[in-house]
């Protein structure tokens, strides 16, 4: 039950955030009116399908979106305070040091020209003023803590020479290196091998526990949702159409888009016969958005009361979910059963 | 018994690495180091692995996109790799791929008409009269519009792009498809339509697939056999039940452990590898797993095991490793 | 970083023997006599035919080939045809001149070329950037005697100056002609840097935008690192990569558009010799001028690649 908390229990709150791209044809919501919160110590995941906005959403809590992408409304709360007002020199105290990120491409996420432990260094003494040696006793210290085997040969070679599990291992030490309350992590295995997804992934679940964050992941792989979240929010053309704790979201969907993708995903642990079940079409394009509930073009219980946009509600269970079919205006078929596609 | 429409022997794919003051060949990365198996016609057979095991490869060594360093590939009782430059482009015309990058492999400056009727042309499939009409027909058979034909590949979505590679690839009319990652790119919801897709298309023409994919859970719904691959060699090859119900190698069942379950309550027992995948230019001696292989002994270093058939595995079903019924009795444990 | 350097120099020796290759068929190629023109051009054909027989012209052309190639493995380029002097000295003398107008040329395209790509980058569509792309591009497209010639007028010769701006009368601050004294280097080496500097910085500019895109620029920022950091320890570096093979490329016509300059401000080096050279068939002057800055061309780049090297670690020599 996310939202029922009180605030100083939550680590983020977001309010109603809006994240535009103004280009000179068009305006492109990318974020459009997103809130959910992060509760203290716990993993809670974005889940979504590519232009969801769930990768826009992590790089606005840091204010870190690119032009001509533009945070136009909205706030986020960390520990009570709105970066939304802060200042480009406060806004950076907290970057790396309160609230750290790791991408998905640890290939390119690190500077080809400079060595690993240069760049976990530079963590060192942008945020707290250590010198050479003190920044890489402590930088070692941070190789050892994510598992990378020989830290004392690692520190000095360059990105290229290690794999990308190693890679994606740097940059946890370079997100962690100053304890951050807030780990933000956007796809971090999604370029990775499985065998190493899971090393990661583990890693990840034991830092967590170990310096007492509380982490954002960004991804579109639900099995990763599944194994390390533990509040789930599903996105879907810039907007959450459900929010739940994640037992809810993978036995219970409630949405209509959350069931259809659930239900598309080849199992590797059992058989379906015959075909996967399907989403008829694809996601709109950001410039054609229909009116009402995004997701209505493509849903199978779709009504007239669709074309109005439904907000999103919080259940009795504390979830919350955006479809008419759960309110009593709704006008389709009283008897809709959204999870009877489902093979489980 | 099935017609055997591919049959790959002791497949290698050495490529050169070049150094010194004079340029010279130093070592070479074995991609793809022996590798054997067959293809009956009709069927789909997958081959899985990580990054680096020659999954890839394999399939382009199959199809001369890179040449071979050696072994022997037969289709349809044919010996490709004895074939001419000139004879083999004509046999590709039996032979199609669908890459990962429907984008990377559209021409950006072809409408679809255009890039249809060039495939077809090349192979000379369809006479230049009936192009225009089986161009439309393709179209709907991949599920594309009629009024999309004269549109660009950047009109479309990802999916649709992947749509307009299948129908290329059907174009010629050709009796097995290599799909190489074909739907790892593509979002969920859209890649169940594509596996859909292919399904269906097998169905209609009978076709025989080679399916290159990371991802087990399209795979166990797509295949009917399965080959698993390690640092350029297979370490497992089975049909898709014995697989996943009695996975042998000991790197089949940490790869399947390894991946993410959907079902939140299921707290299943791992198998976490540890370290990386070492490296293909030098490769570790005897079982390539026995760097990270929970069960490994002096043996596994310097014996490299065949695969073989066991009392435990039926069906065809074959694995490399010294140690099956050791490790399936339970009489030889994880080293602690 | 040994073997890849003695593999560098190895593979110059080649390199060096066609260019000598190249320039010997070429000055045979062309119409013209040595020693006609040695001779004057009413001398008698005997005295031509002596000439001819001394300087070894009547041999057949791989025999003089070979005996040419056999002097300089022995560090003798021949004498000059028309001077009869060492061409080694010749040379010598005015090699200085030459690399100094080159360096100091090169040294001030980098340096305008970097800021400049540099400022435009991090103002992308800005007043600046496009004022600074416009003015590149005259730089580009202006032919440097041209611009020799212009500075000549305005700052050698000089303009007068209304006399309503104080404290200055003339402009006449610099020397039309000459090597030595600052006065006299400041308009050749502008003349010769200026197309550089506009290249290095379109080049600059364009590898800097590209930089600023990739993930660990983000990366970076994510760390909490200021921007003037992002700009120069991170995105710098990396930009630089392809800036650095411009300028090992950009050293050729370097060296080429000395020829053109220190015709125009009359000034003493290797490029003047060689024009003044080909005018007199001066074969043993031309092919020893190619040959040292074929040589100079080629370490210069080489001296590129192991800077290159050093910012991209990717690449291994080996």
């Amino acid at each position: 039950m996310p939202n029922t908390n009180k605030s100083e229990e939550n680590i983020l709150e977001i309010n109603n955030l809006q994240t535009t791209f103004f280009t000179e044809e068009s305006e492109v919501k990318a974020v459009d009116g997103v809130s959910f919160t992060i509760p203290k110590g716990k993993t809670v995941g974005v889940v979504g399908e590519s232009g969801s906005g769930k990768s826009i959403t992590s790089l606005s809590i840091l204010r870190l979106v690119d032009k001509p992408g533009k945070i136009v409304g909205g706030e986020i709360k960390f520990k009570g305070e709105n970066l939304l007002d802060k200042s480009e020199t406060e806004m950076r105290k907290i970057r790396g040091k309160e609230i750290s990120m790791i991408f998905q491409e640890p290939m390119t996420s690190l500077n080809p020209t400079y060595t690993v432990g240069q760049q976990i260094n530079e963590a060192f003494k942008i945020h707290e003023g250590l010198g050479k040696t003190s920044a890489r006793k402590r930088s070692l210290e941070m190789l050892k803590l994510v598992g990378i085997p020989s830290p004392e040969k690692r520190i000095d070679q360059y990105p290229h020479e290690l794999s990308g599990g190693m890679r994606q291992r740097v940059m946890i030490a370079i997100a962690l290196a100053c304890n951050p309350e807030l780990l933000i992590a956007d796809e971090p295995t999604t370029a990775l091998d499985v065998t190493i997804q899971a090393q990661i992934l583990e890693l990840i679940k034991d830092l967590q526990q170990k310096l007492h964050m509380s982490v954002l992941l960004i991804t579109h792989d639900l099995g990763v949702v599944a194994e390390t979240c533990d509040y789930v929010a599903v996105m879907y053309c810039g907007k959450i159409v459900e929010f739940a704790d994640v037992k809810s979201i993978f036995n219970n969907p409630q949405h209509p888009y959350t069931v259809g993708l659930l239900s598309s995903l080849p199992p590797h642990d059992r058989d379906i016969e015959g075909d996967l079940p399907v989403i008829p079409g694809a996601v709109p394009s950001p410039d054609e958005l229909p009116v009402g509930c995004r997701f209505a073009p493509r849903c199978a219980h779709a009504s007239d009361i669709c074309n109005t946009l439904p907000n999103l509600v919080t259940n009795e269970n504390g979830n919350q979910v955006r479809c008419w079919i759960y309110s009593d205006k709704w006008d389709g078929n009283p008897e809709v059963e959204v999870n009877a596609e489902r093979t489980t | 018994m099935q017609k055997e429409l591919l049959k790959v022997t002791d497949l290698k794919q050495h490529f050169p690495i070049k150094g010194g003051v004079f340029g010279r060949t130093v070592n070479h990365v074995k991609a793809v180091d022996g590798v054997s198996f067959t293809i009956y016609e009709g069927e789909t057979v997958s081959i899985v692995g990580e990054s680096g095991c020659g999954k890839s490869t394999t399939g382009r060594s199959i199809l001369r996109l890179d040449e071979p360093t050696s072994g022997q590939v037969e289709f349809d009782g044919k010996d490709l790799l004895a074939f001419s430059k000139r004879q083999m482009r004509k046999n590709r015309k039996d032979m199609q791929v669908i890459f990962q990058d429907p984008y990377a492999s559209l021409n950006p400056r072809q409408t679809v008409r255009q890039i249809l009727k060039e495939a077809m042309t090349i192979q000379n499939a369809v006479p230049k009269e009936k192009q225009d009409e089986r161009v439309i027909e393709l179209m709907e058979t991949v599920g594309l519009g009629k009024h999309q034909i004269d549109r660009y590949p950047h009109e479309f979505s990802g999916g649709q792009r992947q749509r307009i590679g299948i129908a290329r690839a059907l174009s010629v009319d050709p009796q097995i498809i290599i799909c190489d990652e074909a739907v790892s790119a593509l979002d969920v919801s859209i890649q169940a339509q594509v596996i859909n897709l292919l399904k269906k298309l097998q169905r209609e023409f009978n076709l025989t697939y080679l399916f290159i994919s990371h991802d087990l859970g399209v795979v166990r719904h797509i295949s009917d056999r399965i080959i698993v691959m390690y640092l350029g060699k297979i370490v497992e090859i089975a049909d898709k039940k014995s697989l996943f119900s009695n996975p042998q190698h000991p790197y089949t069942k940490s790869l399947l452990s390894a991946i993410p379950s959907v079902n939140p309550d299921q707290k299943r027992e791992r198998i976490i590898l540890t370290g990386d995948v070492p490296s293909p230019i030098d490769p570790p001696t005897g079982c390539r797993f026995h760097t990270r292989c929970p069960f490994a002994t002096e043996r596994c270093a310097t014996e490299t095991p065949e695969l073989r058939t066991s009392d435990y595995m039926k069906d065809g079903h074959q694995a490399a490793c010294h140690y099956i019924e050791e490790i399936e009795s339970g009489l030889h444990q994880v080293k602690q | 970083m040994f073997t890849y350097v003695l593999r560098r120099i190895l593979q110059t020796i080649p390199v060096l023997i066609g260019v000598t290759l190249l320039v010997f068929s070429l000055m045979h190629l062309i119409p013209g006599d040595p020693a006609q023109i040695m001779a004057g051009e009413s001398a008698p054909k005997e005295q031509v035919e002596n000439i001819r027989e001394r300087l070894g012209l009547n041999d057949p052309y791989p025999v003089q080939y070979w005996n040419y190639i056999s002097g300089v493995l022995q560090g003798d380029l021949g004498n000059s045809v028309r001077t009869g002097r060492d061409v080694t000295n010749e040379i010598g003398v005015r090699f200085w001149v030459t690399v100094e107008l080159a360096f100091y040329s090169m040294i001030l395209s980098i340096f305008l070329g970097l800021i400049a790509g540099i400022v435009s980058a991090t103002r992308q569509y800005s007043f600046s950037d496009v004022t600074l792309m416009i003015v590149a591009l005259f730089g580009l497209s202006m032919p440097n005697f041209w611009l020799g010639l212009m500075l000549i007028q305005w700052f050698a010769i000089g303009m007068d100056v209304p006399s309503w701006i104080p404290f200055i009368e003339n402009t006449a601050w610099f020397k039309p002609s000459g090597w030595g004294s600052f006065e006299q280097i400041v308009l050749p080496v502008i003349t010769l840097g200026t197309g550089g500097a506009a290249i290095i910085a379109r080049m600059t500019r364009s590898s800097m935008l590209e930089v600023i895109d990739q993930d660990y620029i983000r990366t970076a920022r994510a760390k909490g690192a200021k921007e003037r950091v992002v700009v120069y320890r991170h995105a710098l570096k990396n930009a630089l990569i392809p800036v650095v093979t411009v300028v090992g490329l950009q050293f050729g016509a370097l060296l080429g558009g000395t020829v053109l300059t220190e015709t125009v401000f009359a000034i003493n080096g290797m490029g003047k010799l060689v024009i003044d050279a080909i005018q007199a068939r001066d074969f043993p002057i031309v092919q020893g001028t190619v040959l040292v800055a074929a040589l100079l061309f080629v370490l210069v780049n080489l001296l590129v690649d192991i800077t290159y090297r050093y910012l991209n670690k990717r690449i291994d020599l080996n």
